[in-house]
């Protein structure tokens, strides 16, 4: 018999397992002895609300030219959370990073960093923040190691305390050789990872990634996956936009889907998926779609010669599927997902919300 | 706006510190581009309109030629490199967009607008010590008084520099940081009493002359050094400090509003 701690729906995992004591939340199985306790979403809580990392209230923004980028944004990130923030271009990810970071003025709504007013409380808010823009933004006539020194003096480093971290991080980003080279002689991929490192020289308890991975080939683009997972395991706090799916479900603990300036989706990624009733495959088979049998239980259309897309519902299962074309005689030479499961849904969330008459780019 | 003493001064001022030091390592390293030139072009003054031409012109308020225009040719390159250092370092900051470095960071916008300034009243400092290195060469320079020939060099480094700032928030393409200097600073410089005394300009002239600035600027240095000034010393002090606070305002509330920095 296990003790089980229940967890109520809004909470995150993480909040609740601090709430707790670092006693792990786990779902409950029959036999479990149940063990309520109170842990009220964060926004009913001040004592919560002052653990959150993040917190955005009531954000809206209109820029000068009268474009409403964030309509009544409200979201809370818990300390410890790997949280994907998803969205279509335009949707207004950047602008919600940018607010965070003090880039971009809100028209209204309050930002919080671990309880700090972003704009009363700027020095403590600012200093428990680290943002990877998705644009190289340092200068192209510096140093790498004068760029990652100079961000460290901003946040009132002292030069020894700088020096060390500057090794430290240059160094875990591999780019320690390339300490004297000038910033506009690196490659993309190191000058992602400078930004990185930039970001990190005051260690902040937030880490912002605005598109990490954008451009980036696939072997950078694991090992920044490893070195984000590192430092979130480490306790850092780590927000990411992204619009590569496959990125948000491979990482991120909790989601928030963003379209056309509001949140329409905030929950843990568990959820989210559980929320996906079916999955496309696609089959390829040897013989001509032609010959493909008319399947009783389950829908399927020819995408090819000899490529067929079958759906398969949560209640269904891929044994059956085969059973009955194994019945027909018809060889499977191989067989993929359509998509990630993550892309799927998302696409269907958001063409549930488009406008029948504006195609929507993905 | 900020109160008045930093809540983090520690921090506070490693920030200053990095920025005055960013800003200085910036002209130095570039001193090809930034040292040299009013070097070149200010002996060349020297040599033509001083020796060559200055020696037919006979003396100019009772000074020789050269000695009456040294103090304006060091105001010169102590303005223009001022005002370039800034507009050019700031415009350039916002250009390559590593200013976003400054303005995630918990830097204060005074503290910005202080590390700007330094660097561009060093630079301007630096060429108006060099200028008046070279001066030395052609004309025999008595500092009349150490104290105002310091001070007015120095408030004026640092007004313009504040121009340049403000220059440098508003410029949006390269254009912009180009058409203040061309077209307001060089011909209010020229016509700022630095080749000429204005008591040699009908009425007219000497009284539209008066609503320029840099007269006052130009002439109360030539005070310092020579003696000699077309206008009250006090009437300039009051001028460059009233428009050194005016600007001074101007830029914070330019900073704190995030004019041409934050969307």
């Amino acid at each position: 018999m296990r003790e089980v701690y229940a967890r109520p729906r809004n909470v995150s995992n993480t909040t609740a397992r601090l709430a707790r004591d670092h006693r792990p939340c786990i779902e409950p199985a029959q036999g479990d002895t149940f063990i309520a306790f109170d842990c009220r979403p964060a926004v009913l809580d001040p004592v919560h609300a002052i653990m959150n990392a993040l917190s955005l209230r009531q954000l809206n923004k209109t820029y000068a030219g009268g474009v409403t980028a964030l309509q009544d944004i409200d979201l809370e990130v818990p300390p410890g959370d790997f949280f994907g923030l998803l969205g279509p271009n335009g949707a207004g990810k950047t602008t919600i990073i940018g607010i965070i970071a003090s880039l971009v003025r809100p028209t209204s709504g309050r930002v919080e960093v671990f309880g700090h007013d972003i704009l009363t409380d700027a020095w403590q808010a600012k200093s428990n923040i680290g943002l990877v823009p998705q644009e190289f933004n340092f200068n192209q006539f510096e140093t790498v190691s004068q760029i990652v020194l100079n961000q460290a003096g901003y946040y009132g480093i002292d030069r020894r305390t700088a020096l060390e971290r500057a090794e430290r991080y240059l160094r875990e980003l591999d780019l320690w050789g390339k300490r004297d080279a000038n910033s506009r002689e690196l490659s993309g991929g190191m000058k992602r990872r400078l930004m990185i490192a930039r970001a990190l020289i005051h260690e902040p308890q937030v880490l912002i990634l605005d598109e990490p991975t954008a451009g980036v080939d696939i072997e950078l683009r694991r090992s920044m996956w490893d070195f984000l997972r590192g430092m979130n395991e480490r306790g850092t706090t780590i927000i990411l936009t992204t619009h590569y799916l496959e990125e948000a479900e491979s990482l991120c603990r909790n989601i928030g889907i963003i379209d056309g300036g509001r949140i329409i989706e905030n929950t843990d990624m568990r959820s989210l998926l559980a929320k996906l009733k079916s999955q496309s495959f696609i089959l390829d088979i040897a013989g001509s779609v032609s010959d493909f049998p008319t399947l009783s239980e389950f829908h399927a259309v020819p995408v090819g010669e000899r490529t067929m897309e079958v759906e398969v519902y949560g209640d269904q299962t891929l044994s059956h599927l085969f059973a009955q074309l194994n019945a027909a005689g018809v060889d499977v030479t191989s067989m993929k997902n359509k998509s990630n499961r993550l892309e799927e849904l998302f696409v269907r969330m958001l063409d549930n919300r488009a406008q029948k008459t504006t195609p929507r780019t993905r | 706006m900020a109160s008045l003493y930093p809540a983090y001064p520690r921090q506070t001022f490693i920030a200053l510190r990095t920025l005055v030091w960013k800003e200085t390592h910036r002209y130095l390293r570039i001193w090809v581009q930034t040292l040299v030139p009013p070097a070149i072009t200010m002996s060349l003054y020297f040599i033509i309109f001083g020796s060559l031409i200055g020696s037919r012109v006979g003396p100019m308020d009772g000074y020789s030629f050269m000695e009456f225009i040294a103090p304006g040719i060091i105001m010169i390159a102590v303005i223009t490199n001022s005002y370039t250092n800034v507009v050019s370092s700031f415009f350039g900051a916002k250009f390559q967009r590593h200013i976003e470095e400054l303005l995630v960071s918990p830097t204060p916008n005074y503290v910005i607008l202080a590390g700007y300034i330094a660097g561009g009243v060093g630079r301007g400092l630096f060429t108006g010590l060099i200028v008046t290195i070279i001066a030395s060469f052609f004309a025999d320079l008595r500092i009349h008084s150490i104290p105002i020939t310091v001070s007015v060099v120095f408030l004026t480094a640092v007004l313009f520099s504040l121009g340049g700032f403000i220059n440098g928030v508003f410029a949006k393409k390269f254009d912009d940081i180009a058409i203040v200097p061309t077209f307001i600073l060089t011909p209010l410089t020229y016509l700022g009493g630095v080749f000429y005394s204005i008591s040699l300009l009908p009425e007219f002239w000497q009284k539209l002359s008066l609503a320029n600035p840099i007269l006052y600027m130009v002439n109360a240095f030539r005070y310092g050094i020579l003696g000699s000034s077309d206008i009250p010393l006090g009437i300039a002090y009051t001028l460059i400090i009233g428009f050194i606070t005016a600007g001074t305002l101007l830029s914070l509330w330019l900073l704190n509003r995030g004019t041409g920095l934050r969307s």
